[in-house]
Protein backbone atom coordinates (compact mmCIF):
# COMPACT_ATOMS: atom_id res chain seq x y z
CA UNK A 1 0.00 0.00 0.00
CA UNK A 2 2.85 2.33 0.89
CA UNK A 3 4.77 1.06 -2.38
CA UNK A 4 1.80 2.39 -3.85
CA UNK A 5 1.30 5.73 -2.42
CA UNK A 6 5.09 6.70 -3.53
CA UNK A 7 4.21 5.55 -6.86
CA UNK A 8 1.67 7.88 -7.36
CA UNK A 9 3.58 10.59 -5.42
CA UNK A 10 6.23 10.23 -7.47
CA UNK A 11 4.52 10.05 -10.78
CA UNK A 12 2.28 13.39 -9.99
CA UNK A 13 5.41 15.47 -8.68
CA UNK A 14 8.65 13.76 -8.96
CA UNK A 15 8.47 12.50 -12.34
CA UNK A 16 5.84 14.75 -13.95
CA UNK A 17 5.39 13.84 -17.54
CA UNK A 18 5.21 17.31 -18.84
CA UNK A 19 8.14 18.96 -16.65
CA UNK A 20 10.46 15.73 -16.66
CA UNK A 21 9.63 14.22 -20.06
CA UNK A 22 8.51 16.73 -21.73
CA UNK A 23 5.55 14.49 -22.84
CA UNK A 24 2.38 16.21 -24.16
CA UNK A 25 4.05 19.58 -24.84
CA UNK A 26 2.43 20.37 -28.21
CA UNK A 27 -1.09 20.93 -26.55
CA UNK A 28 0.72 21.53 -23.38
CA UNK A 29 1.49 25.00 -25.14
CA UNK A 30 -1.49 25.54 -27.37
CA UNK A 31 -4.60 25.17 -24.98
CA UNK A 32 -2.73 26.63 -22.01
CA UNK A 33 -3.66 30.42 -22.41
CA UNK A 34 -7.20 30.38 -20.96
CA UNK A 35 -7.77 28.44 -17.43
CA UNK A 36 -10.97 27.28 -18.00
CA UNK A 37 -9.97 25.00 -21.28
CA UNK A 38 -6.48 24.00 -20.05
CA UNK A 39 -8.82 22.68 -16.98
CA UNK A 40 -11.11 20.86 -19.42
CA UNK A 41 -8.35 19.36 -21.05
CA UNK A 42 -6.66 17.97 -18.23
CA UNK A 43 -9.89 16.51 -16.81
CA UNK A 44 -9.97 14.54 -20.22
CA UNK A 45 -6.75 13.77 -20.30
CA UNK A 46 -6.85 11.91 -16.67
CA UNK A 47 -10.12 9.37 -18.02
CA UNK A 48 -8.87 9.25 -21.00
CA UNK A 49 -4.97 7.76 -19.26
CA UNK A 50 -6.82 5.58 -16.49
CA UNK A 51 -8.72 4.24 -19.32
CA UNK A 52 -6.29 3.09 -22.10
CA UNK A 53 -2.93 2.47 -19.71
CA UNK A 54 -4.81 -0.99 -18.32
CA UNK A 55 -6.10 -1.83 -21.32
CA UNK A 56 -2.86 -1.67 -23.11
CA UNK A 57 -1.33 -3.30 -19.74
CA UNK A 58 -3.96 -6.24 -20.60
CA UNK A 59 -3.02 -6.17 -24.46
CA UNK A 60 0.79 -6.79 -23.48
CA UNK A 61 0.38 -9.24 -20.97
CA UNK A 62 -1.83 -11.64 -22.47
CA UNK A 63 -1.44 -11.14 -26.58
CA UNK A 64 1.80 -9.49 -27.07
CA UNK A 65 4.88 -10.82 -24.16
CA UNK A 66 7.13 -13.67 -25.11
CA UNK A 67 4.66 -16.64 -24.31
CA UNK A 68 1.99 -14.78 -24.10
CA UNK A 69 -0.20 -16.62 -26.52
CA UNK A 70 -0.14 -19.64 -24.52
CA UNK A 71 -3.22 -19.77 -23.12
CA UNK A 72 -4.62 -19.82 -26.76
CA UNK A 73 -2.84 -23.07 -27.71
CA UNK A 74 0.49 -24.31 -26.01
CA UNK A 75 1.96 -24.41 -29.49
CA UNK A 76 1.71 -20.86 -29.75
CA UNK A 77 4.20 -20.67 -26.69
CA UNK A 78 6.91 -19.13 -27.97
CA UNK A 79 5.18 -16.59 -30.35
CA UNK A 80 6.77 -12.83 -29.28
CA UNK A 81 5.04 -10.06 -30.82
CA UNK A 82 6.05 -7.34 -29.28
CA UNK A 83 6.91 -5.57 -31.65
CA UNK A 84 3.33 -4.78 -32.87
CA UNK A 85 3.60 -2.76 -29.45
CA UNK A 86 3.46 0.58 -31.01
CA UNK A 87 1.08 -0.40 -33.70
CA UNK A 88 -1.79 -1.68 -30.82
CA UNK A 89 -1.04 0.60 -28.21
CA UNK A 90 -1.95 3.78 -30.62
CA UNK A 91 -4.81 1.48 -32.24
CA UNK A 92 -6.64 1.40 -28.56
CA UNK A 93 -5.43 5.15 -27.72
CA UNK A 94 -7.19 6.30 -30.44
CA UNK A 95 -10.46 3.89 -30.39
CA UNK A 96 -10.67 4.83 -26.59
CA UNK A 97 -10.93 8.37 -27.28
CA UNK A 98 -13.00 8.01 -29.89
CA UNK A 99 -15.63 6.45 -27.11
CA UNK A 100 -14.84 8.50 -24.77
CA UNK A 101 -15.60 11.32 -27.29
CA UNK A 102 -19.36 9.32 -28.11
CA UNK A 103 -20.13 9.29 -25.05
CA UNK A 104 -19.30 12.72 -24.01
CA UNK A 105 -21.31 13.86 -26.92
CA UNK A 106 -24.33 11.86 -25.94
CA UNK A 107 -24.58 12.16 -21.91
CA UNK A 108 -22.67 15.65 -21.15
CA UNK A 109 -23.42 18.13 -24.30
CA UNK A 110 -22.42 20.95 -22.44
CA UNK A 111 -18.72 19.39 -21.18
CA UNK A 112 -18.79 18.16 -25.15
CA UNK A 113 -19.36 21.47 -26.14
CA UNK A 114 -16.29 23.30 -23.99
CA UNK A 115 -14.07 20.80 -24.72
CA UNK A 116 -14.89 20.67 -28.47
CA UNK A 117 -11.70 20.14 -30.86
CA UNK A 118 -9.38 18.97 -27.88
CA UNK A 119 -10.90 15.73 -27.24
CA UNK A 120 -9.82 14.70 -30.11
CA UNK A 121 -6.41 15.56 -30.37
CA UNK A 122 -5.92 13.29 -26.94
CA UNK A 123 -5.30 10.36 -29.39
CA UNK A 124 -1.79 12.63 -30.24
CA UNK A 125 -1.43 13.74 -27.34
CA UNK A 126 2.36 12.07 -26.07
CA UNK A 127 1.80 11.93 -22.45
CA UNK A 128 -0.92 9.17 -23.49
CA UNK A 129 1.37 7.14 -25.40
CA UNK A 130 4.24 7.80 -23.22
CA UNK A 131 2.35 6.73 -20.16
CA UNK A 132 1.45 3.18 -21.98
CA UNK A 133 5.39 2.85 -23.16
CA UNK A 134 6.68 3.49 -19.98
CA UNK A 135 4.38 1.34 -17.98
CA UNK A 136 6.16 -1.60 -20.70
CA UNK A 137 9.44 -0.44 -20.18
CA UNK A 138 9.69 -0.59 -16.65
CA UNK A 139 7.15 -3.63 -16.50
CA UNK A 140 4.69 -2.42 -13.86
CA UNK A 141 2.19 -4.71 -12.86
CA UNK A 142 -1.33 -4.47 -13.28
CA UNK A 143 -1.96 -2.57 -9.76
CA UNK A 144 0.99 -0.45 -10.49
CA UNK A 145 -0.23 0.66 -14.01
CA UNK A 146 -3.39 1.71 -12.65
CA UNK A 147 -1.87 4.00 -9.56
CA UNK A 148 1.22 5.17 -12.44
CA UNK A 149 -1.35 6.38 -15.11
CA UNK A 150 -3.62 8.07 -12.77
CA UNK A 151 -0.07 10.06 -11.63
CA UNK A 152 0.77 10.73 -14.63
CA UNK A 153 -2.82 12.25 -15.76
CA UNK A 154 -2.93 13.97 -12.47
CA UNK A 155 0.59 15.21 -13.32
CA UNK A 156 -0.28 16.85 -16.68
CA UNK A 157 -3.65 18.26 -15.36
CA UNK A 158 -1.43 19.96 -12.49
CA UNK A 159 1.01 21.39 -14.77
CA UNK A 160 -1.35 22.88 -17.32
CA UNK A 161 -3.45 24.40 -14.95
CA UNK A 162 -0.68 26.22 -13.34
CA UNK A 163 0.41 27.32 -16.71
CA UNK A 164 -2.47 28.51 -17.81
CA UNK A 165 -3.04 31.34 -14.67
CA UNK A 166 0.46 32.23 -15.13
CA UNK A 167 -0.20 32.95 -18.83
CA UNK A 168 -3.06 34.94 -17.99
CA UNK A 169 -0.81 36.81 -15.63
CA UNK A 170 1.14 37.50 -18.57
CA UNK A 171 -0.98 39.46 -20.55
CA UNK A 172 -0.27 42.08 -18.37
CA UNK A 173 3.16 41.94 -18.24
CA UNK A 174 5.89 43.81 -20.34
CA UNK A 175 7.50 41.09 -22.84
CA UNK A 176 10.36 42.14 -25.74
CA UNK A 177 8.44 41.63 -28.81
CA UNK A 178 9.83 38.21 -30.48
CA UNK A 179 9.91 36.89 -26.63
CA UNK A 180 6.38 36.90 -26.80
CA UNK A 181 3.99 34.09 -27.11
CA UNK A 182 6.25 30.75 -27.69
CA UNK A 183 9.33 31.99 -26.22
CA UNK A 184 7.98 33.28 -23.10
CA UNK A 185 6.25 30.33 -22.60
CA UNK A 186 9.11 27.91 -23.33
CA UNK A 187 11.00 29.79 -20.84
CA UNK A 188 8.13 30.38 -17.97
CA UNK A 189 8.26 25.92 -18.63
CA UNK A 190 11.38 25.98 -17.97
CA UNK A 191 11.14 27.59 -14.71
CA UNK A 192 8.37 26.23 -13.58
CA UNK A 193 10.53 22.74 -14.38
CA UNK A 194 13.06 24.13 -12.11
CA UNK A 195 10.47 24.22 -9.21
CA UNK A 196 9.34 21.27 -9.92
CA UNK A 197 13.02 19.83 -9.63
CA UNK A 198 12.91 20.74 -5.71
CA UNK A 199 10.34 17.55 -5.34
CA UNK A 200 13.11 15.21 -6.09
CA UNK A 201 14.52 15.58 -2.71
CA UNK A 202 11.63 13.91 -1.20
CA UNK A 203 12.57 10.51 0.26
CA UNK A 204 10.22 8.18 -1.18
CA UNK B 1 28.11 12.27 -38.51
CA UNK B 2 27.44 16.48 -38.47
CA UNK B 3 26.40 16.24 -41.43
CA UNK B 4 22.21 17.04 -40.11
CA UNK B 5 22.60 21.34 -41.27
CA UNK B 6 24.34 20.89 -44.52
CA UNK B 7 22.47 17.75 -46.99
CA UNK B 8 19.45 20.37 -48.04
CA UNK B 9 21.38 22.87 -49.90
CA UNK B 10 24.07 20.35 -51.65
CA UNK B 11 21.03 17.95 -52.80
CA UNK B 12 19.37 20.62 -54.13
CA UNK B 13 22.76 21.72 -56.19
CA UNK B 14 23.11 17.94 -57.59
CA UNK B 15 19.94 17.21 -58.66
CA UNK B 16 18.55 20.94 -60.47
CA UNK B 17 16.30 19.39 -62.48
CA UNK B 18 14.26 17.27 -59.65
CA UNK B 19 13.82 20.64 -57.84
CA UNK B 20 11.80 23.38 -59.63
CA UNK B 21 11.77 26.21 -57.24
CA UNK B 22 8.49 25.30 -55.71
CA UNK B 23 9.81 22.26 -54.83
CA UNK B 24 12.83 24.25 -53.15
CA UNK B 25 11.04 26.33 -51.22
CA UNK B 26 8.91 23.22 -49.91
CA UNK B 27 12.57 22.09 -48.57
CA UNK B 28 13.84 25.03 -47.45
CA UNK B 29 11.14 26.90 -45.50
CA UNK B 30 10.66 24.49 -42.53
CA UNK B 31 14.47 25.31 -42.39
CA UNK B 32 13.64 28.84 -40.83
CA UNK B 33 10.28 30.92 -42.35
CA UNK B 34 8.40 28.06 -41.08
CA UNK B 35 10.63 25.77 -38.97
CA UNK B 36 8.52 22.87 -37.04
CA UNK B 37 9.23 23.67 -33.74
CA UNK B 38 9.63 27.08 -33.44
CA UNK B 39 6.88 28.47 -35.72
CA UNK B 40 4.74 25.84 -35.89
CA UNK B 41 5.53 24.68 -32.09
CA UNK B 42 4.74 21.10 -33.23
CA UNK B 43 6.90 18.13 -32.18
CA UNK B 44 8.06 19.35 -28.92
CA UNK B 45 6.73 16.76 -27.18
CA UNK B 46 9.08 13.64 -27.31
CA UNK B 47 12.31 15.57 -28.91
CA UNK B 48 13.39 17.41 -25.88
CA UNK B 49 14.68 14.82 -23.44
CA UNK B 50 16.78 13.29 -25.85
CA UNK B 51 18.78 16.14 -26.25
CA UNK B 52 21.06 15.41 -23.23
CA UNK B 53 24.04 15.03 -25.86
CA UNK B 54 24.68 14.72 -29.59
CA UNK B 55 24.85 11.79 -30.66
CA UNK B 56 21.21 10.41 -29.40
CA UNK B 57 20.20 14.04 -31.09
CA UNK B 58 21.26 12.88 -34.20
CA UNK B 59 20.16 9.22 -34.48
CA UNK B 60 16.50 10.61 -33.01
CA UNK B 61 16.54 13.39 -35.98
CA UNK B 62 17.54 10.75 -38.18
CA UNK B 63 14.82 8.44 -37.30
CA UNK B 64 12.15 11.29 -37.55
CA UNK B 65 13.31 12.79 -41.04
CA UNK B 66 12.48 9.43 -42.07
CA UNK B 67 9.48 9.00 -40.68
CA UNK B 68 8.27 12.01 -41.65
CA UNK B 69 9.57 11.52 -45.59
CA UNK B 70 8.23 8.11 -45.89
CA UNK B 71 4.82 8.98 -44.06
CA UNK B 72 3.98 12.25 -46.11
CA UNK B 73 5.14 9.90 -49.66
CA UNK B 74 3.04 7.02 -48.50
CA UNK B 75 0.17 9.06 -47.31
CA UNK B 76 0.38 11.20 -50.19
CA UNK B 77 0.21 8.38 -52.78
CA UNK B 78 -3.22 7.01 -51.06
CA UNK B 79 -4.21 10.53 -50.46
CA UNK B 80 -7.42 9.67 -53.37
CA UNK B 81 -8.15 5.95 -51.12
CA UNK B 82 -8.44 7.15 -47.85
CA UNK B 83 -11.72 7.86 -46.54
CA UNK B 84 -11.67 11.17 -44.78
CA UNK B 85 -13.77 10.11 -41.37
CA UNK B 86 -10.76 6.99 -40.89
CA UNK B 87 -7.63 9.54 -41.94
CA UNK B 88 -6.95 9.68 -38.87
CA UNK B 89 -6.79 5.89 -37.97
CA UNK B 90 -4.94 5.57 -41.57
CA UNK B 91 -2.30 8.14 -40.72
CA UNK B 92 -2.18 6.46 -37.55
CA UNK B 93 -1.04 3.34 -38.87
CA UNK B 94 1.52 3.92 -41.27
CA UNK B 95 3.62 6.50 -39.02
CA UNK B 96 3.57 3.46 -35.96
CA UNK B 97 4.98 1.03 -38.96
CA UNK B 98 7.46 3.12 -40.07
CA UNK B 99 8.43 4.04 -36.56
CA UNK B 100 8.32 0.46 -35.45
CA UNK B 101 10.74 -0.36 -39.09
CA UNK B 102 12.92 2.58 -37.13
CA UNK B 103 12.89 0.82 -33.37
CA UNK B 104 13.36 -2.68 -34.58
CA UNK B 105 16.99 -0.99 -36.48
CA UNK B 106 18.00 0.62 -33.92
CA UNK B 107 17.83 -2.31 -31.46
CA UNK B 108 19.55 -4.46 -34.04
CA UNK B 109 22.07 -2.36 -34.75
CA UNK B 110 22.70 0.50 -32.30
CA UNK B 111 20.97 -0.86 -28.85
CA UNK B 112 23.25 1.56 -26.56
CA UNK B 113 21.52 4.01 -28.13
CA UNK B 114 18.23 2.70 -28.49
CA UNK B 115 18.45 1.98 -24.26
CA UNK B 116 18.79 5.83 -24.14
CA UNK B 117 16.58 6.68 -26.22
CA UNK B 118 13.89 4.34 -24.55
CA UNK B 119 10.31 5.51 -24.77
CA UNK B 120 10.94 8.13 -27.54
CA UNK B 121 11.66 6.25 -30.12
CA UNK B 122 8.20 4.83 -30.01
CA UNK B 123 6.87 8.23 -29.17
CA UNK B 124 7.73 9.25 -32.96
CA UNK B 125 4.27 8.38 -33.83
CA UNK B 126 2.52 10.96 -31.71
CA UNK B 127 5.42 13.41 -32.38
CA UNK B 128 2.29 16.31 -33.87
CA UNK B 129 5.42 17.22 -36.82
CA UNK B 130 4.62 13.52 -39.01
CA UNK B 131 0.96 14.08 -38.45
CA UNK B 132 0.66 17.82 -38.55
CA UNK B 133 2.46 17.29 -41.32
CA UNK B 134 0.14 14.78 -43.07
CA UNK B 135 -2.62 17.02 -42.48
CA UNK B 136 -1.27 20.13 -43.94
CA UNK B 137 0.47 19.27 -46.84
CA UNK B 138 0.38 15.71 -47.57
CA UNK B 139 -3.24 15.09 -48.18
CA UNK B 140 -3.43 17.45 -50.59
CA UNK B 141 -0.29 17.60 -52.88
CA UNK B 142 1.48 14.75 -55.04
CA UNK B 143 3.88 12.74 -53.73
CA UNK B 144 7.68 14.37 -54.32
CA UNK B 145 6.41 17.47 -53.08
CA UNK B 146 5.05 15.65 -49.96
CA UNK B 147 8.17 13.77 -49.68
CA UNK B 148 10.55 17.03 -49.88
CA UNK B 149 8.10 18.30 -47.42
CA UNK B 150 8.83 16.05 -45.20
CA UNK B 151 12.66 15.82 -45.48
CA UNK B 152 12.24 19.64 -44.85
CA UNK B 153 10.24 19.27 -41.78
CA UNK B 154 12.55 16.21 -40.21
CA UNK B 155 15.67 18.36 -40.85
CA UNK B 156 14.25 21.93 -39.52
CA UNK B 157 13.69 19.43 -36.83
CA UNK B 158 16.50 17.55 -36.27
CA UNK B 159 18.55 21.20 -36.38
CA UNK B 160 16.96 22.64 -33.39
CA UNK B 161 17.32 19.63 -31.65
CA UNK B 162 21.12 19.22 -32.77
CA UNK B 163 21.78 22.84 -31.64
CA UNK B 164 20.39 22.30 -28.35
CA UNK B 165 22.04 19.22 -28.00
CA UNK B 166 25.58 20.78 -28.36
CA UNK B 167 24.70 23.33 -26.00
CA UNK B 168 23.30 21.13 -23.53
CA UNK B 169 26.70 18.49 -24.06
CA UNK B 170 29.25 21.08 -24.22
CA UNK B 171 28.34 23.18 -21.20
CA UNK B 172 26.44 20.01 -19.10
CA UNK B 173 29.73 17.88 -19.10
CA UNK B 174 32.45 19.51 -21.46
CA UNK B 175 32.23 17.03 -24.56
CA UNK B 176 30.91 16.41 -27.89
CA UNK B 177 29.91 13.40 -29.43
CA UNK B 178 31.27 11.64 -26.39
CA UNK B 179 34.48 13.37 -27.18
CA UNK B 180 36.60 15.70 -24.51
CA UNK B 181 36.19 19.02 -25.75
CA UNK B 182 36.81 21.19 -22.63
CA UNK B 183 40.45 20.91 -21.79
CA UNK B 184 42.19 19.24 -18.48
CA UNK B 185 43.99 22.48 -17.60
CA UNK B 186 40.24 24.64 -17.63
CA UNK B 187 39.45 22.34 -14.66
CA UNK B 188 42.71 22.52 -13.22
CA UNK B 189 41.96 26.21 -13.05
CA UNK B 190 38.66 25.98 -11.80
CA UNK B 191 36.10 25.46 -14.34
CA UNK B 192 33.08 23.26 -13.35
CA UNK B 193 30.20 21.89 -16.10
CA UNK B 194 27.31 23.79 -15.59
CA UNK B 195 24.76 21.18 -14.07
CA UNK B 196 21.74 22.96 -15.11
CA UNK B 197 22.61 21.63 -18.12
CA UNK B 198 21.47 18.37 -17.54
CA UNK B 199 18.48 18.83 -16.24
CA UNK B 200 15.34 18.92 -18.44
CA UNK B 201 15.13 22.73 -17.88
CA UNK B 202 17.98 24.26 -19.59
CA UNK B 203 16.00 22.58 -23.04
CA UNK B 204 13.05 24.79 -22.28
CA UNK B 205 16.04 27.55 -22.44
CA UNK B 206 17.95 27.19 -24.98
CA UNK B 207 14.94 26.82 -26.93
CA UNK B 208 13.55 30.21 -25.58
CA UNK B 209 16.31 31.50 -26.56
CA UNK B 210 16.79 30.15 -29.61
CA UNK B 211 12.77 31.39 -30.58
CA UNK B 212 14.34 35.26 -29.18
CA UNK B 213 17.20 35.29 -31.50
CA UNK B 214 15.35 34.28 -34.08
CA UNK B 215 12.70 36.31 -34.42
CA UNK B 216 14.68 39.40 -33.84
CA UNK B 217 16.38 39.01 -36.67
CA UNK B 218 13.22 37.55 -39.03
CA UNK B 219 10.95 40.56 -37.88
CA UNK B 220 7.87 38.56 -39.86
CA UNK B 221 7.65 35.80 -37.41
CA UNK B 222 6.76 37.98 -34.23
CA UNK B 223 3.44 37.40 -32.85
CA UNK B 224 3.18 34.44 -35.14
CA UNK B 225 1.42 32.20 -32.03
Amino acid sequence: MEHLLNLLIKAIFVENVVFAFFLGMCSFLAVSKKIKTAFGLGLAVIFVMILTTPLNYLILTYLLKDGALAWIHPSLANVDLTFLAFILFISTIAGAVQIVEMAVEKFTPALYNSLGIFLPLITVNCSILGTSLFMQEREYNFVETAVFSLGAGIGFFLAIVLLAAIRERLRYANIPAPLQGLGIAMIITGLMGMAFLSFSGIQL
Amino acid sequence: MAVETAPAPVVEKKKEPLFSKKNIRTLRDPLDDNNPITVQVLGICSALAVTVQVKPALIMALGVIFVTAFSNLIISLLRHTIPTRVRIIVQLIVIATLVTIVDQVLRAYMFDVSKKLSVFVGLIITNCIVMGRLEAFALANKPWPSFLDGVGNGVGYGIILVVVAVFRELFGSGTLMGYQVVPQWAYDMGYVNNGLMMLPPAALFIIGVYIWIQRSINKKLVNVS
